[in-house]
């Protein structure tokens, strides 16, 4: 259709504005009618939900419809198609839970969910770990791999403050506390070096092994390999939860590490988290 | 030839005796103005006060200055009642181009801070990381390129509708300068962390106090030359305009209601708490979206597709209509951008209500805009302006649809919080309002610099399938990523249970976030394009002839 049809047919406002002029063209009916569509769809939906404010709460709507109650429904639905199996995980002694296949499937991937949830932030989605977050699926354990000492770290976490019954260790300063010199402090990080690989520098090797003997011995043992007791880690096993090259393991004789997990006890329910230890458990390294 | 104004008035030079008094009411002004600056920075308790209370005094120490010089020389005083007052306009025009390239900018950087996080920087962290610059890019392309963009078209359309010169004298320098004082302002303040954690509002109080003085001399501005208007009627532009800048002014002093902590620093509380303090917020964002990004933009619409169609609007009835039906319903849409938290379900309910039934009056602009193409489509093969205007009108309707059924409870659902969210809005404001804005720079700067048109119409194609292939990109890559993060946050298995942690989610977006990236950055070309054009045309077009040169600028009266 040209301009001038539509001029033809329904004209002006007879007025312009710096040249512009207006048509007369009437509303378009499908623009019409669906905004009539829209408007009555709209009371429609204004009396089956809740809608209109009043002096004490709102309409509630036919449907009795709400967001919350949407949210509750959906909730109750998964506790109660869950209830039973949720009652035998905290019933059953937790090394079971592994032998049981029903049990066990429904464990580990309840657990995958709470891990996913509160756990992935520092040990990773996949639980590969970080610098300062061990890595869950190899078979290297600071403070135990059975279910038993997973569920305990999972329940009370590791030197934080909030649980009196959480995990405590505290690995002295040597350095910044002067309890070594920087001499035996390099000798000691190069026998500990040499345990699992190559020293920076050999010649300190026996110097660092008798540094070792009369510091490090209590907490790391006669072999150094570790007191899961006092969450104090293997040396010989080529595993570092800081980094194993020279600077690292320095920063860590020097100024000592305190990582840190939160207790979970208060947080999640006895069930959940006897899911989550199950699924620690079977990633690879469960004892 | 009703009201025919001699737009050929020859200066007339006399020495004005108030000029001397006015410049000593100036001088003590700014003078206070500096000292009282100094103060505060002397006594700020944070970065962002004291840099921009430093900024206030150089500002004012200048101006000081600049006016000292001037004294007691002789002012020529010309009528300037038969022009148009353009010069106010071109600096608008420059800014908005100047702010639309820096907003895109540190969008486009932003965009891969998010693909690659080793672009937020240690050495600046505190400064350009992403929390910092994402409200500098949201408040840069929003406020910056897209209120100096309104602010200038409303000020030549207003004229050129009113058929007579802007109300208030330098009042207009006023409104420009202090507009774009105080962009500089909120942008120091947010890289340097004043914000009030608003989104769109998180200029902290003494920001939004001076914004308030800048809009209500823009309103009068506006209004007073509306009222002179030698044109019967107000044509449909600037009810739109008129709508655009009461409502922003009473969202904006409503949602910033809040009590400074101190007059020396930036932190204030604000007057609503919890839920109301929300919805406060919504109704604003919400509305800042329907009035500025909305019912302004229409307000260029309707003036520059028919000015450089050559053709009539297609419906009055329409226009008429869907005016008052968009700025009624509009108001009343903000709940849905809380869908499913502690507000109300009625007010809930309310919000999606008015949105889908929001869906027609926003498209009758879109009507009005394409149908005022009939019998002029062939200019879409010749004309690239008219064809980035009609592309801003697609983009208009499109987002004007998938609004609404983003506001629909049970596709919010999945919809909010996700990646979803940012394509709408950036197919609406890069499609939308970024494109008309170029459509309206490109036919504005020929005219303003009195040039027989523009330097390249090459580089207008050139710009216009840059930005059209940027936004697809972009829009088409948020799509994927929000629909699939919302559907991989509730992806349960068979006992109920969540599969994917959220970091699952973010590792998955990274191809789609490259791909946003490179759409951002093919729209800043664009726009790079634009501005090499638009100097050309301004420096190096053919200028239009001495005969015709004093007219081109002089007032249109009504037929």
């Amino acid at each position: 259709m040209s301009d001038n049809d539509l001029k033809d047919k329904h004209g002006t406002t007879g007025h312009s504005w710096d040249g512009i002029e207006e048509l007369n063209t009437p509303l378009p009916r499908w623009w019409l009618y669906t905004f009539y569509a829209c408007i009555v769809w709209g009371i429609g939906y204004a009396v089956l939900f809740p809608s209109i404010p009043l002096l004490r709460g709102a309409t509630p709507g036919m449907l009795g419809f709400s967001t919350r109650g949407q949210l509750e429904e959906k909730l109750t639905a998964v506790e109660t198609a869950n209830a039973g199996i949720n009652q035998q995980l905290v019933s059953v002694p937790l090394e079971e839970i592994a032998g049981d296949g029903a049990l066990n499937q429904y464990a580990t991937s309840a657990g995958g969910a709470v891990f996913k949830t509160w756990c992935a932030q520092c040990h990773g989605s996949g639980a590969a770990g970080a610098k300062g977050y061990p890595n869950l699926l190899d078979d290297d354990w600071l403070w135990g791999g059975s279910i038993d000492a997973i569920h305990t770290t999972i329940t009370h976490g590791i030197r934080n403050e909030t649980d009196p019954d959480a995990r405590y260790s505290q690995m002295p300063a040597f350095g910044a506390d002067d309890i070594l010199e920087n001499d035996d402090i390099d000798a000691v990080v190069n026998f500990v070096m040499s345990l699992s690989g190559t020293p920076q520098d050999a010649g300190v090797v026996p110097r660092g092994a008798e540094v070792f003997a009369e510091n490090c011995v209590s907490c790391h043992g006669e072999a150094a390999t570790g007191d899961r007791d006092q969450g104090a880690p293997n040396l010989r096993d080529a595993i570092w939860l800081y980094g194993g090259d020279y600077a690292s393991i320095h920063e860590t004789v020097q100024n000592a590490r305190f990582g840190v997990m939160p207790s979970w006890g208060d947080r999640l329910s006895e069930a959940q988290i006897r899911a989550v230890a199950s699924y620690v458990h079977q990633l690879g390294g469960g004892e | 030839m009703r009201d025919g104004t001699d737009p050929g008035a020859g200066p007339t030079a006399r020495t004005d005796r108030g000029t001397n008094m006015t410049n000593a009411v100036k001088l003590i002004v700014l003078a206070i103005v500096t000292l009282m600056a100094a103060i505060a920075a002397n006594y700020a308790r944070d970065l962002a006060y004291m840099v921009n209370a430093l900024v206030v005094m150089a500002v004012s120490a200048g101006m000081f200055i600049v006016v000292l010089r001037h004294t007691d020389e002789e002012v020529v005083v010309r009528d300037l009642s038969g022009e148009y007052m353009d010069d106010v306009i071109r600096f608008g025009v420059v800014a908005t181009a100047f702010w639309g390239v820096v907003g895109f900018l540190v969008g486009v950087f932003i965009a891969f801070q998010l693909a690659f996080p080793a672009l937020n920087f240690g050495w600046a962290d505190g400064y350009l990381n992403f929390g910092r610059l994402r409200p500098l890019h949201t408040s840069a392309v929003i406020f910056a390129f897209g209120g100096n963009a309104l602010i200038c078209t409303s000020f030549y359309v207003v004229q050129r509708t009113s058929a007579v010169r802007l109300w208030g004298g330098n009042l207009a320098w006023f409104v420009f300068w202090g507009y774009n004082l105080f962009i500089v302002m909120a942008a120091l303040s947010y890289v340097l962390g004043g914000s009030q954690s608003k989104e769109y509002a998180e200029p902290e109080w003494y920001i939004d106090l001076w914004l308030t003085v800048v809009w209500v001399a823009y309103l009068a501005v506006f209004l007073g030359t509306v009222i002179k208007r030698k044109e019967p009627h107000i044509y449909v532009a600037n009810w739109f305009y008129l709508a655009f800048i009461v409502t922003v002014a009473m969202l904006h002093v409503v949602n910033n209601l809040a009590v400074p902590v101190s007059i020396w620093g930036g932190k204030s509380v604000q007057l609503f708490s919890g839920v109301q303090d929300a919805m406060t917020q919504w109704w604003y964002g919400h509305n800042a979206v329907g009035f500025f990004l909305t019912a302004g933009f229409l307000g260029m619409m309707y003036y520059f597709v028919p000015k450089q169609a050559e053709r009539p609007v297609y419906s009055y009835k329409l226009s008429i209509i869907h005016f008052w039906a968009l700025i009624f319903l509009y108001i009343w849409a903000g709940p849905h951008h809380l869908h499913y938290t502690a507000l109300p379900d009625w007010a809930s309910t309310l919000g999606m209500v008015f949105s889908i039934i929001l869906w027609m009056p926003s498209w009758g602009g879109m009507i009005n805009g394409l149908m005022t193409l009939s019998g002029a489509w062939d200019k879409l093969r010749t004309d690239p302006v008219i064809r980035m205007m009609v592309l801003a009108i697609g983009f208009y309707g499109m987002s004007t649809f998938e609004g609404p059924v983003m506001s629909i409870r049970a596709v919010n659902s999945l919809s909010h919080y996700t990646d979803w969210t940012i394509g709408h809005v950036h197919s609406g404001a890069l499609g939308w309002n970024g494109m008309i804005t170029f459509g309206c720079l490109y036919f504005l700067v020929p005219r303003l610099w009195n040039r027989v048109g523009l330097y390249s119409l090459s580089m207008v194609s050139w710009h216009f399938w840059l930005a059209t292939i940027g936004i697809v990109l972009y829009a088409a890559s948020m799509w994927v990523t929000g629909i699939m993060e919302g559907l991989m946050w509730r992806e349960v298995d068979a006992n109920g249970f969540l599969v994917n942690s959220f970091a699952d989610t973010v590792a998955a977006k990274f191809p789609m976030y490259v791909v946003r990236g490179l759409g951002g950055v093919m729209y800043l070309s664009g726009a790079i394009i634009m501005c090499v054009n638009l100097w050309l045309t301004a420096t190096r077009a053919p200028q239009i002839g001495e005969a015709s040169g004093p007219r081109a600028n002089g007032l249109v009266p009504a037929e």
